[in-house]
């Protein structure tokens, strides 16, 4: 596969801008914002746009270019450690369901599909509700959720490897199921696997977000989009920027990672080729 | 050709019907935020139930009007003896229960005792502490006798809690209140609205409205959208100060900016360190700029307070002063109490705007002396487990919306854990004392105590931010007491 050709896959390369721009803001704002994001004025609040307040002040008088800077990282923290949590967990159940298959397989995908049957968000709630709000146990409650998805791609996409001549071969010559998963099935799923985790990727940004915006995400002072939009929204009439900004840095943010992962699936699945 | 025929139908009936609609409108649907944990308000404190019940549903000896003053409801006249220590109550005849059971001098000192008893499940038991006996001379006249002469009793028996209720009917008021008000209880739905009707055989001056209905809405934005859409036509406690300003300049709506006897506070825990130095407590209300937190968190509408005191009484003095936003003081405060770098801790915040807004400027402003809290969200009930009974908290923020509750900081088991002899002396005193200027006196001193010991950050008085319909009359401006009074509310044509 040629750089040339991975270039001219548009979606890939759109995506891969957006996202590298957003993980780089993330990275800037550690050293740089343009206010303190702690920094309260009240008097200068609900301020539209201006060339102080590239995307003008929120309620409180706070610079809303530097909160979603500082949102930024929030969401991309919660959104990463949960994808990892949820890859970590389920590609290893995955693969053990598909090289033991049997009474063992059954109970795995059975558990999925225990876990799977509770709308995400939903199990979301209730965990943060049950835990507490913030950050922490919002990343475990997404990460739960990512769970069953990774392990039914893996296990899916193992399924059909294990009837393949070059895995019958390894075993054949005597690898033991362990072995055979690690040095041709995982390598082989490797694609997948990466396409699967930018879309949960996404999928977790939105929500933290929604997480956020019901109260039970990461607890102010630090900012965040879903609180943000939360805080904006009986301010519509006043302020519109208010909710228009953190709004579209979300848009921005999943349409950018879609895109990645709608071109890295062109790109590395042969399928697609 | 028939379908424009079925048009023109069509046009002439609805011409009909609005036509019908303009006669002036007899029902009523209010939004309140809370939704009352039962309907008895001789049996709990939240305020939704008074904000219901109250002089609609049932009816006390004396009764709070609009300005705060008493005035009679179910004793027509009273009688006081020399030394001050015998009310005597001559009661209103003809007055039935909303079940047809009739209203007596055996109703009122059943009520009376039964919220005094041993047994009672009254939320403000304070209120009879000064009720020696009940007596019922004649089925129309009372004689209640007092330990001590008592300034407060006439207006304590106006209070929500003080309510009047029937024996047969007392068991079961938390869900189907019986008084004797000029509404009855409908229906409720729970957990959407609760509708009281018109009582056709009221002893008094019959409502005006056929119908009422309390709508809950707890989110700011759908009480917004609600009022805008017409779902519900007054909003006596308007949550979202934000678009107030947007309902001003609607001609369809009266934006009517009132009173409360809300003290809003930051409490503290009086009796955990490091909120036991009453150098700390100093330090944390000069850290705070109450007039960046009433713009910030309230919207411009709030009067900064000083000290716990409704500065729309005639005994308030102005103490803002005396805690002034100072951040160097603060900062001076905390090094002298010992911890020149601060300390960590955690602010437990209860759902109203008011509270989580006013929360986080506070967190902020709290951060430049060095004081890092910990933001906690918490829902009511939590908030009423952890904080207000089991006083497991640092700081929050509340509004104690109860009218004439100076006395709650001489309260052994209340929430702030504050234990000043003198302050108890005071409020000993003025319990003790009738005299107008002489208690206007003690008031200014327990005023002055509170403002020095800061037993809580005192930080603004809560408004009452209503909004109606323009064509709604006889809502209340203010509110000196819990209360949503409907019996003068009408529609004008």
């Amino acid at each position: 596969m040629s750089i040339g050709k991975v270039l001219a896959n548009r979606s890939f390369c759109v995506g891969l801008i957006v996202t590298s721009l957003i993980a780089l803001v993330a990275l800037l704002s550690f050293v740089w914002t343009p206010y303190p994001v702690g920094a309260f004025d009240i008097a200068g609040k609900l301020k539209p746009p201006s060339a102080a307040h590239w995307l003008g002040t929120d309620h409180f008088g706070r610079d809303i270019l530097s909160m979603i800077m500082v949102g930024s990282r929030n969401s991309i923290a919660v959104a990463s450690v949960s994808v990892a949590i949820g890859a970590g967990i389920g590609v290893p159940l995955g693969l053990w369901g598909a090289a033991t298959g049997g009474f063992v397989d059954e109970v795995l995908m059975r558990f999925n599909d225990l876990v799977f049957a509770f709308p995400a968000l939903l199990s979301a709630v209730m965990i943060t509700a049950v835990f507490g709000p913030g950050a922490i146990n919002a990343i475990i409650a997404i990460g739960i959720f990512n769970i069953p998805v990774f392990a039914r791609v893996a296990r899916a996409a193992a399924l059909s490897l294990w009837s393949r001549e070059f895995v019958i071969a390894a075993g054949a010559i005597g690898k033991s199921p362990a072995r055979i998963t690690r040095d041709h099935i995982l390598p082989n799923l490797a694609s997948l696997l990466i396409v699967q985790a930018t879309i949960q990727f996404s999928l977790g940004i939105l929500a933290e977000a929604g997480l956020s915006y019901v109260g039970l995400g990461s607890q102010p002072p630090m900012p965040s989009w879903g609180r943000m939009l939360f805080e904006a929204q009986t301010m519509i009439g006043l302020a519109p920027h208010m909710a228009l900004f953190p709004g579209l840095a979300i848009v921005i943010t999943v349409l950018g990672l879609n895109l990645l992962g709608d071109g890295l699936r062109d790109v590395l699945d042969p399928r697609f080729q | 050709m028939k379908s424009w025929k079925l048009a023109v139908a069509c046009v002439a009936i609805s011409l009909v019907m609005s036509s019908a609609s303009y006669a002036a409108k007899t029902d009523l649907v209010l939004g309140i935020v809370l939704e009352p944990p039962h309907l008895d308000p001789t049996a709990g404190a939240a305020a939704a139930i008074d904000e219901i019940v109250y002089a609609n549903i049932f009816e006390g000896l004396t009764r709070i009007g609009p300005k705060g003053n008493v005035l009679p409801a179910l004793a027509e006249s009273w009688t006081q003896s020399d030394d001050g220590k015998v009310y005597t109550f001559k009661l209103h005849k003809d007055v039935k229960f909303h079940d047809g059971t009739a209203f007596d001098a055996d109703d009122v000192k059943f009520s009376l005792d039964r919220a005094r008893g041993d047994k009672s499940t009254n939320a403000q038991k304070g209120l009879f502490s000064a009720i020696d006996t009940v007596n019922v001379v004649d089925p129309l006249t009372v004689k209640v006798a007092l330990k001590q002469p008592s300034g407060d009793f006439l207006y304590n028996m106006g209070w929500g809690d003080a309510v009047i209720v029937a024996p047969e009917s007392a068991g079961t008021n938390k869900d189907k209140p019986v008084g004797t008000g000029p509404f009855k209880f409908d229906s409720w739905a729970k957990g959407s609205q609760i509708v009281i009707t018109k009582n056709a055989d009221y002893w008094g001056k019959p409502a005006l409205l056929d119908k009422a209905t309390f709508r809950v809405i707890p989110d700011p934005a759908a009480a917004t959208a609600a009022l805008l859409a017409g779902d519900v036509q007054a909003f006596p406690v308007f949550p979202s100060y934000e678009t107030i300003s947007q309902f001003q300049a609607d001609p369809r709506f009266k934006v009517v900016i009132g009173t409360t006897e809300g003290e809003t506070v930051l409490g503290m825990n009086n009796k955990k360190p490091p909120f036991d130095n009453p150098k700390v407590r100093q330090a944390i209300t000069h850290a705070i700029d109450r007039k960046s937190l009433i713009d910030g968190a309230m919207f411009g509408f709030g009067t900064p307070i000083g000290s716990f005191f409704p500065p729309h009484h005639p005994a308030y003095i102005d103490l803002t002063a005396e805690t002034a936003y100072d951040p160097e003081l603060a900062k001076k405060l905390m090094a002298e109490a010992g911890h020149p770098d601060g300390f960590k801790t955690t602010l437990k915040l209860p759902p109203p705007t008011y509270a989580r807004r006013g929360g986080e400027i506070i967190a902020a402003e709290l951060r430049e002396i060095g004081i890092e809290a910990e933001i906690i969200p918490v829902e009511w009930a939590q908030w009423l487990d952890q904080v207000f009974k089991n006083k497991d908290y640092d700081m929050t923020i509340v509004s104690h919306t109860e009218p004439n509750d100076l006395n709650i900081f001489s309260r052994d088991d209340y929430y702030f854990n504050y234990d000043s002899p003198a302050f108890k002396d005071l409020i000993k005193q003025i319990d003790a004392t009738s005299d107008g200027a002489e208690r206007t006196g003690l008031y200014q001193q327990a005023q002055k105590l509170l403002a020095k010991d800061v037993p809580a950050a005192f930080l603004f008085q809560l408004p009452k931010t209503g909004i109606w319909d323009a064509k709604i009359e006889g809502l209340w401006e203010n509110g000196p007491i819990q209360a949503n009074d409907l019996t003068s509310v009408k529609w004008l044509d």
